[in-house]
C-alpha cells in the first residue's frame, strides 16, 4: 500500500513477488500521508487523506480497499493547548494541521493511534467513529519547549511493543523519541546518547530530529533508529543509545527497518544532506547491516547507479513476512522498487507514481 | 431549496452529483447553509470551515451571484437569489498549489 502526494495506490502480488498489479489512484488528488492494515484484521484499513484546502480526511475500509468510508476527522486537542516553540524560539499555539501515521493495534481492529502534527498522540476505540488525545505525552514538561524540524512539528513514528500492551514508542520532529510504560498516561524522553551538533546543547534531553525508529516485534528491547544524522540502536528500550553508522557513505537518511526473520539485519537509505537531500553521487543505494549495524554493505543490484536524485522518505520503507523477507521502499521521484531477497536484488514495480510518502504491505493468507 | 456547488474534491467525498440542494430553516446565511450542507453530507465536515471555530479554511472561498462573498459575516443573508435557488451559492478551492 502506497501513499503518495496525489492519492493512494493498492500494488499486489503472489508470493513470487515478481509480477505486480497496480490499483489507483484511490483519493486522486489528495495526499495520502499514511495507510495502514489492522494486524488483527487485514480487510480493515485506515488512511490519512488530506490537502492544503480541504484539511484532513480518514479513511476506512473494511473490504481490504476495494471500498472506502470516510470517518470522524476532527482532531481537537485536549484542555486548553498552550504552546510549542516555533522556529524563531517565540511561544507558538499548538494548531492540528495533520495526520502524518496511522497505527492500528496489534489485537483490536477498531484500535488506531494517528501521529499528528503539531505532534501529539490519539487514539479511536470505535473504528474511528472519534478520535480522543492521550493528552500525556503533548503535556510533557518538555511539551512547550518542542519545536518543528523543516516538516513541521509532526508525530510520524508509532511502535506497538506485542509483548506489553502498556509500552508505546513515538518519535516526534525535532523533539525526540518519548516512551510510554503505562499505555499513554506518561511519557518519559528517551534520547540519551543522542548528539546533534545543531542544538546548543548537543546532548540534551529533548530538541533532536529523529527521522525514524524500527523495532522487531521479536525483540521489542531494542531499538533501531535513523536520525537526522547518526544511525542509532538501544539495546534497554530507549533508555540509552549509540551509534551504529559505521562504514555508511552518509549517516543522515530518513528510512530504517529491519529483516522480518532476522533482527539483527538492518536497512537503510543514506541521503546527502543536509542542504540537498539526494543520495550520494547520483547513486541509489540500500545499505544493509547483517550485524545490527556499524558493518553495511550497499545494495545495489537493480538500483539506479547514475543520475539518481530522488529522496526516501521516513514512512517509505516495509518489510513483508514472507520466506525470504521482501524489502520494498518508495521514493519522492514516484518509483516504488521491491526485493524478494532480503535486498540482493531490486527490481521496480512501477516507475511514475506521485512523489511517495509510504509505502506499507500486507501478507495475505 | 438552497443550491450548492462544490469543488470537485468535496463532490467525490460526499459522493455527489451535480449540485446539493438544501432545505435552509430560518435566515439563508453562510452559517445556515453550511450547517444544513454538513448535516446532509457529514463527511464534508471540517473540509470548509473548522470544526470548532467554524472559520471558514484560508483556501476556500465563497462566490454567489458574481460576487465573493467569502470575507462577509458568516451570519450576514446571502443574495435573494441564492434564498428563492435561482442562483447556486459556490464553494471554491483557491487557485493555489500544486
Amino acid at each position: 500500500m502506497v501513499g503518495t502526494h496525489k492519492g493512494a495506490f493498492v500494488l499486489t502480488s503472489d508470493a513470487k513477488r515478481d509480477r505486480w498489479e497496480i490499483d489507483g489512484p484511490h483519493f486522486a488528488g489528495w495526499e495520502i500521508y499514511h495507510l495502514k492494515g489492522s494486524p488483527a484484521d487485514p480487510n480493515r484499513l485506515y488512511a490519512s487523506q488530506s490537502t492544503g484546502w480541504f484539511g484532513q480526511v480518514i479513511q476506512r475500509s473494511d473490504d481490504g480497499g476495494q471500498s472506502w468510508e470516510p470517518v470522524d476527522n476532527k482532531f481537537t486537542y485536549a484542555g486548553v493547548p498552550g504552546t510549542h516553540t516555533w522556529y524563531d524560539g517565540t511561544p507558538h499555539p499548538w494548531e492540528f494541521k495533520r495526520v502524518w501515521h496511522l497505527e492500528p493495534s496489534l489485537g483490536d481492529p477498531d484500535t488506531v493511534y494517528a501521529g499528528v502534527e503539531d505532534a501529539a498522540l490519539f487514539r479511536t476505540t470505535d473504528g474511528g467513529k472519534s478520535w480522543h488525545e492521550l493528552a500525556g505525552l503533548r503535556e510533557h514538561d518538555t511539551g512547550p519547549r518542542w519545536q518543528p524540524g523543516a516538516g513541521g512539528l509532526c508525530l510520524h513514528t508509532i511502535i506497538l511493543d506485542p509483548s506489553d500492551p502498556e509500552r508505546m514508542f513515538i518519535a516526534i520532529s525535532a523533539a525526540g523519541a518519548f516512551r510510554t510504560n503505562d499505555g499513554g498516561k506518561s511519557w518519559k524522553p528517551i534520547n540519551k546518547g543522542l548528539n546533534s551538533e545543531f542544538l546548543p546543547d548537543p546532548t540534551a534531553e529533548i530538541g533532536h530530529c529523529v527521522h525514524h525508529v524500527a523495532m522487531h516485534p521479536a525483540r521489542p528491547g531494542v531499538l533501531f533508529m535513523q536520525k537526522h544524522w547518526d544511525v542509532m540502536r538501544s539495546d534497554d528500550a530507549g533508555d540509552s543509545w549509540h551509534e551504529i553508522s559505521g562504514n555508511l557513505p552518509s549517516d543522515f537518511g530518513f528510512v530504517v527497518d529491519i529483516h522480518a526473520h532476522d533482527p539483527e539485519t538492518l536497512y537503510v537509505v543514506p541521503i546527502k544532506s543536509d542542504s540537498e537531500h539526494v543520495p550520494p553521487d547520483g547513486k541509489l543505494r540500500v545499505y544493509r547491516s547483517r550485524t545490527g549495524g556499524n558493518d553495511w554493505e550497499p545494495l545495489t543490484k537493480g538500483l539506479p547507479q547514475e543520475n539518481c536524485y530522488v529522496n526516501v522518505l521516513r514512512d517509505a520503507m516495509a518489510v513483508d513476512t514472507l520466506d525470504e523477507c521482501g524489502v520494498y521502499f518508495g521514493t519522492t521521484g514516484g518509483q516504488v522498487y521491491a526485493s524478494a531477497d532480503a535486498g540482493d536484488s531490486w527490481k521496480p514495480i512501477v516507475r511514475d507514481l506521485p512523489a511517495v510518502l509510504s509505502v506499507e504491505v500486507q501478507v495475505l493468507p | 431549496m438552497i443550491r450548492v456547488e462544490l469543488p470537485a474534491h468535496l463532490r467525490t467525498l460526499a459522493r455527489l452529483r451535480g449540485e446539493a440542494a438544501l432545505e435552509v430553516q430560518g435566515a439563508v446565511t453562510q452559517r445556515s447553509v453550511l450547517t444544513a450542507l454538513e448535516a446532509r453530507y457529514p463527511a464534508l465536515r471540517g473540509t470548509i470551515r473548522d470544526h470548532i471555530t467554524q472559520a471558514r479554511r484560508p483556501f476556500v472561498r465563497f462566490f454567489a451571484c458574481g460576487q465573493d462573498l467569502s470575507l462577509d459575516s458568516p451570519d450576514a443573508s446571502l443574495p435573494e437569489a441564492v434564498a428563492s435557488g435561482a442562483e447556486p451559492f459556490l464553494v471554491v478551492g483557491a487557485i493555489a498549489g500544486g
